[in-house]
């Protein structure tokens, strides 16, 4: 950027300044303060202020920002340099969102490069990159940036040639004036065109999709990909400060426990170790905050590790030592078998149940994971003249900035944190309790540059947990084989429990996961949600609590095809009922993933098309070898429609294979269909390491998992051996935008588990599948 | 003090000789490109050719490997197979996070050198070592097929 023109302004829009509302972040607070009240049963959330509820990208902390002038530098030799506000874990962000600003800009791609915001969203708007809302919610100010400065660069070179600006037109890096032949490079023009003001929102002239270049293409590669392959990409573990320091922390092993005494005199004879610090536990809730523990400082990560070793800790295990896998799911089980808060209720289910020809239950079991990113937590801080610098491979770098201020109690002016690329995410690098370590270990160095790097120990054993739950479901069905009545009681310990008091019950976002919001046409139907009590840090892994939701309910459903001996496909499809748009809060879905019902209600045409759709490309119904079985299941979750059909084989060994997937999608105007692929692929082999292998269980209050021998992943050898993605077509860009990073995982595990039910004649129940199969 | 030969240079470290290969490679030599996942020989992201061989760099201690030929992805751009793998691996639009994929391209490679044209259950067995969370392993597949079939043509 050497000799750009500053065209990155010094105050961000002032108008992203008001947009501050509910999100995550704000609603955690709301959480904390006991901020949800229960009306006529259903919770609802109690707003600060009567100003009208906000939805999307407005109603995330700090909005959105449309200002060319902050996300877009034009140097003199033509050089178009993106900011991107978003974390890249693997999503293609970086590539996806500057491909809008490039495509309504005109800019020529192969001029574009990109530069990664730090933390700061009061310049670059909401920068959480979770819920799968970075396109859902920046495709349109992008598009705004990209022809602001569009028109920005026109109308400069109007003014240069004297003509009306209505004359000359940008195309591919030049604005040209056909008239004359005239034609300037974007560098020529870059000087006058940042002098001038940025025009009017109202005033932008956007691209017809006809005109697209780049938008709804997926051909561009990944802006990182050459540095990947290479060996050159920088993660937060990769960085490198002068005369930085490496260190590991021994945290307490079970939630809430804290160092009664130790000592570090062998460790501190372990060649390299520089320095032993204690680090205070916080009390619970565990919020975003570090564990606490004793670090080992030394000149090298090796030297660190072994030195954490030598450490002679005794541990005050608190409350929560008694956490044990086995028996919390016993009392979840006991807790699933009696009536519990009822959390949606239509017709009456009691009555519909008693009158039923047929009755059926079940109950499904989904164990605790780890999100186990490639890369683990690690981040590096110095503090240097009372200004923190953080490098970091963070999700969400605002919240990491105000939370390393906090900490420090430094202003958060002083405090910079620099995003790094993401060695995968999946929802634990939402949470900065490493980053706060890595800033008090250098606040104990005396400002000295520290990284804290995490071994696979320590993400396994101080995750972020996804949730346990157990799901029972009961309906009754009328002679025809109709499902008349459907009760559905979700156990599950809340995300609620880490962030404030434990209500025991799930919050909003939560039961708008796939349980509340089921749109099935059953007259009677009610959800209940009986106490949970958490003993561990319960988190968000990709897609959340859709995961033990899809599993359930697209199970349930295809038992209750075999027990009316239906079609699943036709089964699942009279459930859902005529095509429909559903007002989410007609089925007590207070939540709505944050978006506005009237821009985003459950449509049931769309879910219908996706079945249909999969059911078609994968030739739903056809004759399969023997052994072999096909397993549908659809889910609609981060306001995206997704339809699996799985194709599993269960040999006489009881071993499972995967021959072939299909995917049927909807996720409303494709931006970088491509990376689209890549996502619902990845998302396939999450859905079945997930359905096959993971489990993070408790024993005594601590993770028993410790490493990939313990939690295991799958690897290429089962994973499907094709997988057939289908986009369902949709180029009205004018229609709101589905999320992507995480719909696709939760069809997936019932998808095989149907399958295999068709190959096998055996229900699975209880993720993980592991050797249930197996047959000696 | 231990020399090792990195990349076809020769260079002096100063940490005690049981440090596996991958923190000399990392905190000492800078060469960050092989990357941690595991520590025990469990995932295949510190993958780098020791001598031809992939061997897994958290588990071999710098004593082992003095006077051997250690490559790592940092090279690969200047090796035949590494610079066709590499081109499939962009090709395909394998990486997601990319974390894994050194890793992943050094497994590759040196499957390629000793096999040029394996069949799906020799890349299961050579790639099976390596762990990708994000899930690229089709593409995995499909790129080893791509760079086994461009090492056919004559360039």
């Amino acid at each position: 950027m050497n000799q750009s023109i500053e065209f990155i302004a010094d105050d961000a829009d002032a108008d992203s300044l008001s947009i501050v509302n509910i999100s995550r972040r704000a609603f955690l607070k709301e959480l904390a303060l006991g901020g949800f009240v229960l009306a006529a049963g259903f919770p609802v959330l109690t707003l600060a202020d009567e100003a009208p509820k906000k939805y999307g990208a407005d109603a995330m902390p700090h909005g959105w920002v449309d200002n060319p002038l902050v996300f877009v530098a034009i140097a003199e030799d033509g050089t178009v340099t993106i900011v991107c506000h978003r974390s890249e874990m693997g999503q293609g962000i970086r590539t996806s969102l500057p491909l809008v600003v490039a495509d309504e800009l005109e800019a020529n791609w192969l001029h574009v490069k990109v530069a990664q915001a730090p933390g700061d969203e009061v310049r670059f708007g909401n920068q959480d990159t979770d819920g799968s809302r970075s396109m859902r919610h920046f495709f349109m100010p992008m598009r705004r940036i990209g022809a602001a400065a569009r028109q920005m660069l026109e109308t400069a070179a109007a003014a240069q040639w004297r003509v009306p600006v209505t004359e000359v037109r940008a195309q591919l890096h030049h604005v040209l004036h056909p008239a004359s032949g005239r034609s300037l490079n974007y560098g020529d023009l870059a000087k006058a065109a940042a002098k001038l003001p940025v025009p009017d929102r109202e005033t932008l002239k956007l691209k017809q999709p006809a005109d697209f270049r780049y938008i709804g293409k997926g051909e561009q590669g990944i802006i990182d990909g050459r540095n990947i392959v290479s060996g050159q990409a920088r993660y937060g573990i990769d960085t490198r400060l002068p005369d930085m320091l490496h260190a590991v922390v021994a945290r307490p092993p079970v939630l809430g426990g804290k160092v009664l005494q130790y000592d570090a005199a062998e460790a501190l004879k372990v060649p390299g170790v520089v320095k032993v610090v204690a680090l205070k536990s916080s009390p619970l809730p565990a919020d975003f905050n570090p564990l606490g523990g004793v670090a080992v400082i030394a000149r090298h990560t090796w030297a660190a590790i072994q030195g954490r070793k030598a450490l002679k800790i005794e541990w005050d295990n608190g409350p929560h030592a008694g956490y044990d896998s086995e028996t919390y799911r016993a009392e979840m089980v006991v807790s699933a078998r009696k009536p519990g808060k009822a959390v949606r209720n239509q017709g009456d289910v009691d009555a519909g149940l008693d009158g039923a020809a047929q009755r059926l239950s079940a109950e499904y079991y989904a164990p605790h994971l780890a999100q186990a990113p490639m890369e683990p937590p690690a981040a590096a801080v110095r503090i240097v003249n009372g200004h923190c610098e953080v490098w970091a491979c963070t999700q969400a770098p605002q919240l990491t900035r105000e939370r390393v201020a906090k900490w420090l109690n430094l202003p958060e002016d002083n405090v910079t944190v620099n995003v790094t690329l993401l060695g995968g995410g999946f929802g634990r690098k939402s949470k900065p309790d490493y980053v706060i370590e890595a800033a008090l270990l250098s606040q104990a160095m005396r400002g000295q540059a520290v990284k804290v790097t995490w071994t696979r120990e320590d993400d396994l054993r101080h995750s972020y947990f996804h949730t346990v739950s157990v799901e029972r479901l009961e309906a009754g069905l009328d002679t025809l084989g109709n499902t008349v009545a459907w009760l559905h009681r979700t156990v599950a310990p809340s995300i609620g429990a880490t962030f404030g008091p434990d209500s025991k019950h799930q919050i909003p976002p939560e039961l708008g996961m796939g349980v509340v919001n089921v749109p099935f046409a059953i007259p009677n139907l009610r959800v209940e949600n009986p106490e949970a009590e958490a003993h561990t840090r319960i988190g968000w892994f990709r897609s959340v609590s859709n995961i033990p939701r899809a599993f359930a309910i697209q199970s349930f459903v295809a038992e209750l095809a075999a027990a009316a001996g239906r079609d699943h496909k036709d089964y699942l499809l009279d459930l859902l009922g005529p095509p429909r748009r559903i007002d989410p809060r007609d089925m007590s879905d207070s939540w709505n993933q944050g978006e506005s019902p009237d821009v985003y209600p459950v449509d049931t045409g769309r879910l219908r098309r996706v079945i249909e759709a999969v059911a078609a490309a994968a030739g739903w119904g056809r004759d399969v070898p023997k052994g072999h079985g096909l397993g549908l299941a659809a889910h609609y979750s981060f306001v995206t429609y997704v339809a699996v059909v799985a194709e599993v084989a269960v040999d006489e060994a009881g071993k499972l294979s995967i021959p072939r997937v299909d995917i049927a999608v909807d996720c409303g105007p494709q931006v970088n269909p491509e990376r689209i692929r890549s996502q619902l692929e990845g998302a396939c082999i999450m859905g079945v390491s997930l359905a096959t292998l993971g489990e993070i269980s408790f024993k005594d209050g601590a993770v028993v998992q410790d490493n990939f021998h313990a939690y295991q992943l799958t690897r290429m050898d089962d994973s499907p051996r094709e997988i057939r993605v289908h986009l369902l077509p949709s180029n009205e860009y004018d229609k709101p935008l589905g999320g992507i990073g995480e719909p696709g995982l939760p069809p997936i595990a019932p998808a095989l588990c149907n399958a295999i039910f068709a190959a096998t004649g055996q229900r699975i129940r209880q993720l993980p599948i592991k050797d249930q199969l197996r047959k000696d | 003090m231990i020399t090792l030969t990195i990349n076809g240079i020769r260079r002096s470290i100063d940490l005690p000789p049981d440090t596996p290969l991958l923190w000399a490679l990392r905190d000492g030599l800078g060469l960050t490109g092989t990357k941690y996942g595991c520590g025990i020989a469990l995932c295949g992201a510190c993958t780098v050719h020791v001598d031809g061989e992939a061997a897994l760099a958290c588990v071999t201690p710098i004593s082992a490997v003095a006077n051997k030929n250690i490559r790592t992805i940092e090279a690969m751009a200047e090796d035949a197979t590494g610079q066709k793998v590499q081109a499939s691996w962009l090709n395909l639009g394998v990486p997601q996070c990319g974390y894994c994929q050194p890793g992943q391209i050094m497994a590759a490679t040196a499957l390629l050198k000793h096999n040029p044209q394996p069949s799906d259950a020799d890349i299961d067995k050579a790639m099976s070592r390596n762990i990708c969370r994000c899930g690229t392993y089709p593409r995995i597949r499909a790129a080893i097929k791509q760079a086994a079939a461009d090492l056919e043509q004559p360039s």
